[in-house]
């Protein structure tokens, strides 16, 4: 886990990829393309992408128009702006009529950093995963969201990614593989990581490389972590998260997000009909952040392995 | 329709009608058979809550059956109170929440100019919705992107839910702010069907620029007691009142 690179990197070369085989995607931008990185599609493929200027309302619904016509539309704009500008055009015109719109968003969560809490976006994964007919995935590295967005161009209908702003550890070797073994990415599924049978490590973006650093550390105090990559945090890989529950007992949430309706919401709103077992969520504590490097806004505000292995600790004492 | 659904907009609808009736029965290409032909015209209703105008429309154009039209904004209808263009054949958008229309309208205008189609899209806004600001990004856009493929039409009726729109939040110079954002516009008489025809001809033929259509129209039009009555903006004609305002609307026809 040395080598770290940017996802949206790695969205900028899928979508040039993807663009040579396939004339039906368009790609929208809403000035912020040479940071989201979807104007190397434009560069290449100038006919086919169009930049909005700083209209995110606009772009998310003339992507509806141009989806209702047959186009696969990738839209693009920070995650703050993508979710919270044009959120009433993605409900009202992407989700209820379910048109084929990828609204791919950058710089989303507290790793925005120097900017602040008007441009960090902790909220995006709550306010997007109670849309009905909507995805919602969040990749944890470059080579899966790679492989993520190979799998939105088959997959019909609205769906939200979010990406980061700062290059994160890949865990994934070439052509999506753990540990020499290659994988299928699915959406909907999850990603097990690790076994163990203690507790169960559950986490989504930049938190899965930390998680699965806490499950190293664990292990010296003899504690064995499952670490399961919830990528695609709707619809939620129901199966998976509850037999991790019965099997290990004990349960941690990972996010780089508000603790209230993102991932660790998802998997208690699961759990407490399935399976119900001690869980702790790891996120920010229901609060506003402030500017600082990425690194040291992840410290001060509770996201690093420490205080994974210290939630988790907490939790596996409270095991019946 | 509103009377018998016990709710709805007649007002609006009423000032929409006659540039409705226009497009469908004199200049929209489609085929009722297959609603979604893809070289048919489009039409996006941005002001949704004119639907019933529009329902009967497509009702009367062959989409489905008159007698649909009864069960408006009834459970398990396929007319909602707003369109929907996953239930209802015909419509091409849904729409309702205002100030979104123009920007999808332009989105199926760039795709109709990537498939070079020869289809055309017609958005009708309403005045008041004209305070969303997203309708002016959209205006932004379509001029910046030169698109020629679509004709906006503002049913300029004067009125919003709380009262006249120059009491509101004015509007005024309106043309001038179509012109300023790169449009060409064309005033009209919007309840005179030549003057709608002419325009929307003339519409068809500007090259490189978007058109706008600013119909001034009556809120309530063709029934003596809603005439520009705010009242009627978001409440059905009463049962007693429904026979009156009908055969106002026949006399009218016969005209």
């Amino acid at each position: 886990m040395d080598t770290e690179m940017l996802t949206r990197d790695a969205y900028g070369k899928a979508l040039i990829e993807l663009g040579k085989n396939n004339e039906n995607i368009i790609v929208l931008d809403s000035d912020l393309s040479l940071s989201t990185r979807t104007a190397w599609f434009g560069r290449e493929f100038p006919d086919r992408f169009f930049n909005f200027g700083i209209a995110e309302a606009n772009m998310v619904s003339a992507a509806a128009g141009l989806a209702s016509c047959g186009k696969i539309v990738f839209a693009s704009s920070f995650a703050m702006f993508a979710t919270g500008r044009a959120y009433n055009q993605f409900r009202t015109v992407v989700a209820y009529p379910k048109l084929n719109v990828k609204l791919v968003a950058s710089h989303g969560g507290l790793s925005v950093g120097e900017d602040g809490p008007t441009h960090q976006c902790i909220e995006d994964l709550a306010i997007m995963r109670v849309l009905p007919h909507t995805t919602v995935v969040v990749p944890a590295d470059a080579i899966e969201t790679e492989v993520a967005i190979r799998a939105c161009v088959e997959h019909m209908g609205p769906l939200y990614m979010r990406l980061g702003r700062p290059a994160v550890p890949l865990i994934y070797g070439k052509g999506y593989a753990w540990r020499e073994t290659p994988l299928n990415f699915r959406i909907g599924e999850s990603v097990t990581l690790m076994d163990g049978e203690d507790v169960a490590i559950m986490a989504t973006g930049l938190m899965v490389s930390k998680a699965l650093t806490a499950a190293d550390m664990l292990l010296k105090d003899g504690i064995k972590a499952s670490v399961i990559n919830v990528h695609t945090i709707k619809p939620l890989d129901e199966r998976v998260i509850t037999r991790a529950a019965r099997e290990s007992g004990a349960v941690v949430t990972a996010e780089e997000h508000t603790i209230l309706g993102g991932l660790g919401s998802a998997i208690a709103e699961v759990l407490i009909e399935s399976y119900p077992v001690p869980m702790i969520k790891v996120g920010i504590n229901d609060s506003f952040c402030e500017s600082g490097s990425p690194e040291k806004l992840l410290i001060k505000y509770g996201l690093t392995a420490s205080n994974i292995v210290s939630a988790t600790k907490k939790v596996v004492k409270r095991k019946k | 329709m509103t009377t018998k659904a016990g709710s709805g907009h007649p007002g609006g609808s009423l000032s929409a009608a006659d540039i409705i009736a226009a497009l469908y029965f004199h200049h929209m290409r489609y085929d009722p058979k297959n609603s979604k032909w893809e070289d048919r015209d489009r039409f996006v209703l941005s002001k949704g809550h004119a639907c019933p105008s529009l329902y009967a429309a497509l009702a009367k154009a062959g989409f489905f059956p008159e007698e649909t039209l009864w069960t408006l904004r009834k459970l398990g209808s396929i007319l909602d109170g707003h369109p929907d263009m996953t239930k209802t054949p015909g419509i091409d958008a849904s729409t309702g929440n205002l100030g979104i229309g123009l920007s999808f309208g332009l989105g199926i205008a760039l795709a109709g100019r990537l498939d070079r189609k020869k289809y055309r899209v017609y958005v009708m806004l309403g005045d008041g919705e004209l305070n969303e600001g997203q309708v002016w990004e959209a205006a932004m856009a379509a001029s910046h992107f030169k698109i020629d493929n679509l004709t906006a039409i503002v049913d300029n009726n004067g009125m919003q839910l709380d009262g006249f729109t120059r009491d509101i939040m004015s509007l005024e110079p309106l043309a001038e702010k179509w012109s300023a954002f790169g449009w060409h516009v064309l005033e009209i008489d919007g309840h005179n069907m030549k003057e709608i025809l002419d325009a929307l001809d003339a519409a068809d033929k500007i090259k490189s620029k978007p058109p706008v259509i600013i119909a001034h129209t009556i809120k309530g039009k063709g029934v003596s007691f809603m005439e520009n009555q705010v009242y009627y903006h978001g409440k059905p004609v009463s049962e007693e009142s429904l026979e009156r305002a009908l055969t106002e609307l026949s006399a009218e026809n016969l005209r």
